[in-house]
């Protein structure tokens, strides 16, 4: 039911020996490398403020991608925990008078706590059923937040300040935020990789790859399922947190569903299943969106257009095509499993 | 004034009517998932676009060539039903061998799609659609005024539903649909042509929807945006009967909208949300729903 290995498993050649969890092929290394690079000079080139929106959304789809891409469960309510982290950070840093550290670790525990009661009812049911259930019960979160008292409804959580990080970095000055949110940004995406590069993340894969077969072997697939849910969550968190802090509010927009969609589409268009896939996919959407915005091509069409294009005829995401490609394999990145 | 728990009967009796009208939509709409689902794995989420869809297709039909109310009730579903054919025929069977996923993914563009170009032409306000004039005016219950078009329709969808079940249940064409849902090659090798019956079962499920949306038009205003948070909410409904029986998402539909309308009277705050606290607890006791037959 919910085997994605047709998209996520192009086509190995046979006779290459399978190198251990965890290694990096060297053309790999050099494109993170340069990607990272090319980050941390990239706040002089163009406008920070995309940049960091640009971040928040490809950690978001990162952390999606670990559910759907290595577990093998489509989550449609991941807005959820974005959203539900942007309103827990603002909440602390405006309300409580945290420090951001501390309000993006709220946000993300709460994310967490928010992760494991959503997870533990959704994962009683599979595949299409499982995808129902999330998009429910985040619509259910949804109306909590229109109506509980601490997001202010409609209006959303306003005027957040970015405070001092540990006390003694202004985070009002626009590049020590980039900087900040960088930071987390590759830490999140670094964490989402050694899970998925863990013994953890190889009984992940053999629940999505056979459940039952795993179950046979002896794994309690609720609970390994579940945490997978609960890490995915958390790191959804973090980056609702920063995006909070970033746009200094948090309003309904991150909690509806439309969100969950989009996070969706990104993971779709970069690549299902693959370590770069989302960060690039959650970069050309974002991107989109912004240059669509001054446009007056409304973006819900266009955005339903790549959806269904995506899924007719794309069904690898662009990175994914380009592991399958004789590039890919030439350059040895070929995606192994 | 009588009281029940400190509530006016007249309150009650009159949220429980409201409930029950939201439970002919969730009945109609969750049947044609059902449907769907049943034969061709898919679950459709541009079911709520298609809903929407076709109340709009009711308003410009009047609006541009003067077709009334009643014509369009006819009408309606056949366009919408026809523009899913198609859907089905170009693109959605390619997704049949592939996980199920894909199905609800590309459906989710499809709404996604349909719902953007309405809001692009006709912007996200409601547009009044007038209750037919044979239907207008209302009664006095003695303990509620009920609006004429409201009675008519609990009555006709409640018809509706039996009628599609008995489609499924007692006809040949529907020996052949559960037949197909069943194992679909057999069926294949005996000489029916399964290709186009799932055609079809796309076709009716679209066509349903867009029926609910003619019916719907005069008492919600026609808008872009009215499918797109209903079909969440029939989702649940989906997930609380479980898609195993026809008879099932009918009775599950008209259940959660009365639970609905109750909620209103004595706590509503959480009339929002209560179908989906109902969906969280039937999971946790009975996971493959009420009626569903997979464990």
């Amino acid at each position: 039911m919910t085997d994605l290995s047709d998209l996520s498993r192009p086509a190995a050649k046979p006779a290459r020996v399978p190198r251990a969890g965890g290694a990096v092929a060297p053309a790999q290394l050099a494109v993170i490398v340069a990607g990272v690079g090319l980050l941390c000079i990239a706040p002089f080139l163009l406008y920070p403020v995309f940049l960091m929106k640009l971040l928040c959304f490809a950690l978001f789809a990162s952390a999606f991608n670990l559910l759907l891409g290595y577990t093998g469960l489509l989550s449609f309510g991941h807005a959820a925990f974005f959203g539900g982290a942007a309103y827990f950070t603002a909440h602390s840093v405006k309300v409580w008078g945290l420090p951001p550290e501390l309000g993006v670790l709220v946000g993300v525990v709460g994310a967490a706590v928010l992760g494991l009661i959503m997870g533990a009812v959704a994962i009683r049911r599979q595949g299409i059923y499982f995808a129902m259930i999330t998009l429910a019960l985040s619509q259910m979160f949804f109306f909590f937040c229109l109506q509980a008292p601490f997001t202010h409804g409609e209006d959303g959580i306003q005027g957040v300040p970015r405070g001092h990080l540990l006390g003694f970095i202004s985070l009002e000055n626009s590049l020590n935020m980039y900087y900040f949110v960088l930071v987390m940004f590759v830490v999140g995406v670094f964490c989402g990789w050694r899970i998925v590069n863990s013994p953890f993340g190889n009984i992940l894969k053999s629940i999505r790859e056979n459940e039952a077969r795993a179950i046979s072997l002896g794994y309690s697939v609720q609970r390994y399922k579940l945490a997978a849910f609960v890490m995915s969550a958390a790191l959804a968190g973090l980056a609702g947190s920063l995006k909070a802090l970033v746009f200094q509010f948090a309003t309904l927009t991150d909690v509806a569903w439309q969100m969950s969609g989009e996070v969706i589409l990104m993971t779709l268009l970069g690549g299902i299943g693959t370590l770069l896939g989302p960060i690039i996919g959650g970069g050309l959407v974002v991107s989109l969106q912004n240059y669509l915005a001054t446009s007056d091509v409304p973006v819900n069409i266009l955005t339903g257009a790549i959806f269904m294009v995506c899924v007719l005829v794309f069904r690898r995401g662009i990175v994914g095509e380009i592991y399958a490609s004789r590039i890919g394999r030439a350059l040895g990145i070929t995606h192994r499993h | 004034m009588i009281m029940i728990f400190g509530i006016p009967v007249q309150a009650l009796l009159g949220q429980l009517l409201i409930g029950l009208i939201n439970g002919s939509f969730y009945a109609i709409l969750s049947l044609g998932l059902a449907i769907i689902f049943g034969l061709l794995r898919v679950i459709n989420f541009a079911h709520g676009a298609q809903y929407m869809l076709g109340a709009f297709v009711g308003y410009l039909m009047l609006q541009h060539l003067g077709i009334g109310y009643w014509p369009a009730l006819i009408l309606v579903p056949l366009v919408v039903g026809l523009s899913g054919a198609v859907v089905e025929r170009f693109a959605l069977r390619r997704l049949y061998d592939l996980d199920h996923l894909y199905g609800l993914l590309f459906t989710f563009g499809l709404a996604l799609l349909i719902e953007g170009t309405f809001r692009y032409f006709f912007g996200a306000s409601g547009q009044p659609y007038a209750t037919p004039a044979a239907l207008s005016g209302g009664n006095n219950l003695g303990f509620m005024y009920l609006p004429n078009y409201r009675g008519w329709v609990v009555v006709i969808s409640f018809i509706v539903c039996i009628a599609v079940w008995a489609l499924i249940e007692k006809t040949k064409l529907g020996a052949y649909l559960r037949a197909a849902t069943e194992n679909p090659k057999l069926v294949q090798a005996f000489g029916v042509n399964v290709p186009l019956l799932l055609t079809l079962t796309y076709a009716i499920g679209a066509g349903l929807a867009g029926f609910a949306g003619v019916l719907a038009a005069p008492i919600y205003q026609v808008s872009p945006l009215m499918g797109s948070n209903l079909i969440i909410v029939v989702f649940a409904v989906v997930v609380v009967g479980g898609m195993g029986s026809i008879m099932g998402a009918i009775v599950t539909g008209y259940l959660l909208g009365l639970m609905e309308g109750l909620t209103k009277v004595f706590y509503p705050e959480a009339s929002n949300i209560v179908i989906f606290v109902i969906m969280a607890i039937v999971l946790l006791i009975r996971p493959a729903g009420l009626f569903g037959k997979e464990a």
